[in-house]
């Protein structure tokens, strides 16, 4: 794994360097911030000067606080979210590609019905009903995008599980679980792993898009997207506050791409 | 034969370039070859050789990732080396044209026959889309292809793999070029479907007076078809001289390997019905579940301890359905199959452990029988931990000991396939086979994907185990020189039945079933007047009653 990372190139390192800043962000956050989480520090919209370095927000807390507060659950629920669905989706798309028949069709029947309602009115409707704690949003965005994952882990599992050295495995006698963790998982990771670091953002995206309608984490809870969507009204002033969170996102996004882009290339033995 | 007359293609001191490991590498060193109008001229050596690169570079092209570094390629007064694109445009698919080895991958599905061939006559400005459909008709017709007037505006799955190579050769031929390039248009094709198309390529050549550069692995191939041939390997002449003083007086010693005739074993004696490893009854199977579409139909096969069966046939005959059948991966309709003195159950779910060891299988394509992401040690591990419960030392012994066996060094162990050659693969195929100590062998084709030298080694190499290991084999193949040089016993298969049965003399000796017979006189023999003898003594046309010669 060291040695790996000694040749890893520059892309690579930065990516990680970024993600390892974020982690410690998130991790210190407490330690670092120069206040509390959602203390009123000041007037509305201060601009950055030696007290606020990036400003205050809508209430008048102070922005880089609530950034270092806010990585803390975005990544976190993020990543867990994002974790899940892919074991969900794997695991259900490596089944379905295996045993085939009716496993195949059922999962997949059930799938495209989920597939078939809008994803932003499904969850708005299962929230409301289980309420809106971070376990059910992580739940329920979780299943919700495990639906992506099990076409594309169903798709490329088909293509692997075609090849004669799963058949040899088969007339070994191998059990479905062997089959699918070390015949076909480690040939289908690179498709995969790239799909996780896109999903990574879009989870991201979609839990501001639900805090924006209210449904998503809740407030006085600091996270990036919200705070994009509290203090989009700024912009009208022409006051930048908002492109702080926002830059936030795209910096952890670019930088789990950048990782992703690495391993994708490592993973699949590709050497341009 | 062509009338050979003046100097059409000069290719000079050719160098060509291959990237790999992020720097230039030389893959063909300075080669110099000339053809002549009306002239065919074969490129003949192992994979790697360069062969189709240099048959890529007479038109100017390199594949993907290589690049010619040096040298001159002289067409009819043009120099193509560094020529502008559209200059090559104009020639290329117009005065030199390419059929490439897959006639299957090479068209596409979407469009008809006809449709396809028109594109180049038409792109090149040379007839209208109706002229060419009417050229078309007359070429398909001297290609010999069944209802010409038709055959065209199929669709390419419509037709057979012969018809579709018989087909491209007809789109090379669109516009009358002065070259055609044949890069293994046969390999991929059943001995009596192979012959259909050579047939069809030497007379489409002669009436034509076309020159040709004819790229193949197999020698008695080309001894039908070329006048000159060029011997190579690793991007180097090895020998270069007219075929018939070729054949007859090969200079070099990698010449005379390839030409060398394979006997590899003497003849055990006929054991009888003692030891009977492997026997399967009456044996019926369908892919639908139903009776109405059997691939396999009334199989009776016995198979004995230490001895080898060859099953041949045609591709679509039902061969390799049958191994699907005896391993379990596909329950029969009826019938049985009797195992060690015992029924199996006929799916592989319900089968024990025991069962599944004592039987292995190795496959045609070493490529994807091993899987990509293990290393050899996980690979020929795996049978051993999972059968014998063998771990840490134990295991890595016999791994060592394994890989001894077939012949490859200890270092091997931590390599992935990945890192190995193609024989290598398939070596370690059969270490994985017999880490499971099994007492029946199913060989599925494994040495098509070879090399003529490499497959040799390998069947020697299965020979010697057979003899020092007392396994049996079930050799799946269609190609008969493999059938003579390995096997006790013979089974010819046809339509999903068994045709003939019995010892290898017995078979191989006259008087032959019909489709026996068609399948032994059709394997090409090193003689350069066996084609035209062939076509002569059956008369019209050689057309297989096989089931891949459809000509509905």
């Amino acid at each position: 794994m060291f040695k790996l990372l000694k040749q890893s190139p520059i892309s690579a390192r930065l990516g990680i360097a970024i993600v390892v800043m974020n982690i410690f962000a998130a991790l210190f956050a407490p330690l670092i911030a120069p206040y509390g989480e959602t203390e009123v520090v000041g007037d509305v919209w201060l601009p950055m000067s030696r007290d606020h370095l990036l400003g205050t927000d809508q209430l008048g807390r102070d922005l880089f606080t609530r950034i270092l507060y806010g990585a803390r659950n975005t990544i976190a629920i993020a990543f867990v979210t994002t974790l899940l669905s892919f074991v969900v989706g794997i695991i259900g798309g490596f089944l379905a590609a295996t045993l085939k028949g009716w496993t195949d069709l059922s999962l997949s029947r059930i799938v495209d019905v989920m597939m078939a309602i809008p994803i932003l009115i499904f969850a708005l409707t299962v929230l409301s009903v289980v309420g809106t704690s971070i376990l059910a949003l992580i739940l329920v965005i979780a299943l919700l995008d495990s639906t992506r994952v099990f076409r594309l882990s169903r798709a490329v599992a088909m293509d692997v599980e075609a090849l004669d050295f799963v058949e040899a495995a088969r007339l070994r006698g191998e059990k479905i679980w062997w089959l699918m963790r070390h015949e076909i998982l480690p040939n289908a990771m690179p498709p995969l792993v790239a799909e996780f670091g896109l999903r990574f953002c879009f989870v991201f995206l979609f839990i501001a898009a639900l805090s924006f309608l209210g449904l998503g984490i809740q407030p006085p809870t600091a996270d990036w997207g919200s705070m994009v969507r509290e203090n989009a009204g700024a912009i009208t002033f022409g006051i930048f506050i908002p492109l702080w969170p926002a830059g936030a996102i795209a910096f952890l996004t670019v930088g789990v791409n950048l990782i992703v882009d690495w391993f994708l290339h490592v993973a699949s033995g590709l050497k341009d | 034969m062509n009338h050979i007359g003046s100097k059409l293609l000069e290719i000079k001191g050719l160098v060509i370039e291959g990237f790999t490991d992020e720097k230039w590498v030389e893959i063909v060193h300075g080669i110099d070859l000339t053809l002549n109008r009306g002239e065919v001229l074969g490129l003949i050596g192992e994979s790697g050789a360069g062969k189709s690169t240099i048959g890529l570079a007479a038109m100017g092209y390199t594949r993907q990732g290589c690049r010619i570094a040096s040298g001159s390629i002289v067409f009819d007064g043009h120099q193509l080396f560094g020529a502008p694109d559209h200059v090559k445009r104009k020639i290329r698919g117009n005065r030199i044209a390419y059929v490439a080895q897959s006639a299957a991958a090479s068209f596409n599905p979407a469009h008809r026959l006809i449709k396809q061939y028109a594109e180049a006559p038409v792109q090149h400005g040379l007839m209208s889309y109706s002229e060419a459909k009417e050229k078309a008709v007359d070429i398909y017709s001297r290609l010999l292809l069944p209802d010409p007037e038709n055959i065209g505006y199929r669709y390419p799955h419509q037709v057979s793999g012969g018809q579709l190579q018989r087909a491209m050769v007809a789109m090379a031929m669109a516009c009358r070029p002065d070259i055609i390039v044949f890069d293994e248009p046969t390999t991929a094709l059943d001995v009596t479907t192979q012959i259909e198309v050579l047939a069809a390529i030497k007379q489409i050549t002669e009436q034509f007076n076309t020159a040709a550069i004819y790229i193949t692995h197999d020698l008695a191939i080309v001894a039908q078809l070329a006048d000159r041939i060029m011997v190579l390997r690793y991007g180097n002449l090895v020998e270069e001289n007219n075929a018939r003083e070729i054949l007859a007086h090969p200079k070099e010693e990698y010449t005379r390997k390839l030409l060398s005739v394979r006997t590899l074993r003497e003849d055990k004696a006929y054991n009888g019905d003692k030891d009977v490893a492997l026997e399967v009854s009456d044996l019926s199977a369908s892919y639908s579940g139903s009776g109405d579409e059997l691939v396999l139909e009334d199989i009776n096969l016995k198979i004995r301890r230490g001895r080898t069966v060859a099953l041949v046939g045609e591709s679509g005959s039902g061969k390799s359905t049958l191994a699907r059948v005896i391993t379990g991966l596909l329950p029969p309709l009826e019938g049985t199959v009797v195992f060690d003195g015992r029924q199996l159950p006929p799916a592989l779910k319900s089968r024990k452990k025991e069962d599944l060891q004592q039987m292995q299988m190795i496959y045609q394509m070493p490529d994807t029988a091993l899987n990509p992401r293990q290393k050899v040690r996980k690979i020929i591990g795996r049978p051993l931990s999972f059968y014998f419960g063998m771990k840490g030392k134990k295991q890595e012994k016999r791994i060592l000991e394994l890989l001894d066996m077939i012949e490859l060094p200890a270092g091997y162990i931590e390599r992935y396939p990945g890192e190995l050659s193609g024989g290598e693969k398939q070596r370690i195929c059969i270490a994985r086979a017999l880490a499971a100590n099994p007492s029946l062998i199913i060989c599925d084709e494994v040495t098509s994907a070879l090399d003529q030298l490499v497959a040799e080694e390998i069947l020697k190499l299965l020979q010697r185990l057979q003899n020092e290991l007392g396994v049996s084999y079930l050799f799946i193949t269609h190609d008969l020189n493999t059938v003579k040089a390995i096997s006790d016993e013979i089974v010819v298969m046809l339509q999903g039945r068994i045709v003939e049965q019995g010892v290898k003399k017995e078979i191989l000796t006259p008087p032959h079933h019909e489709y026996t017979d068609l399948l032994l006189s059709s394997v090409p023999e090193m003689d350069p007047d066996w084609l035209d003898q062939l076509l002569a003594d059956r008369g019209d046309f050689p057309v297989a009653s096989g089931p891949a010669v459809s000509t509905e």
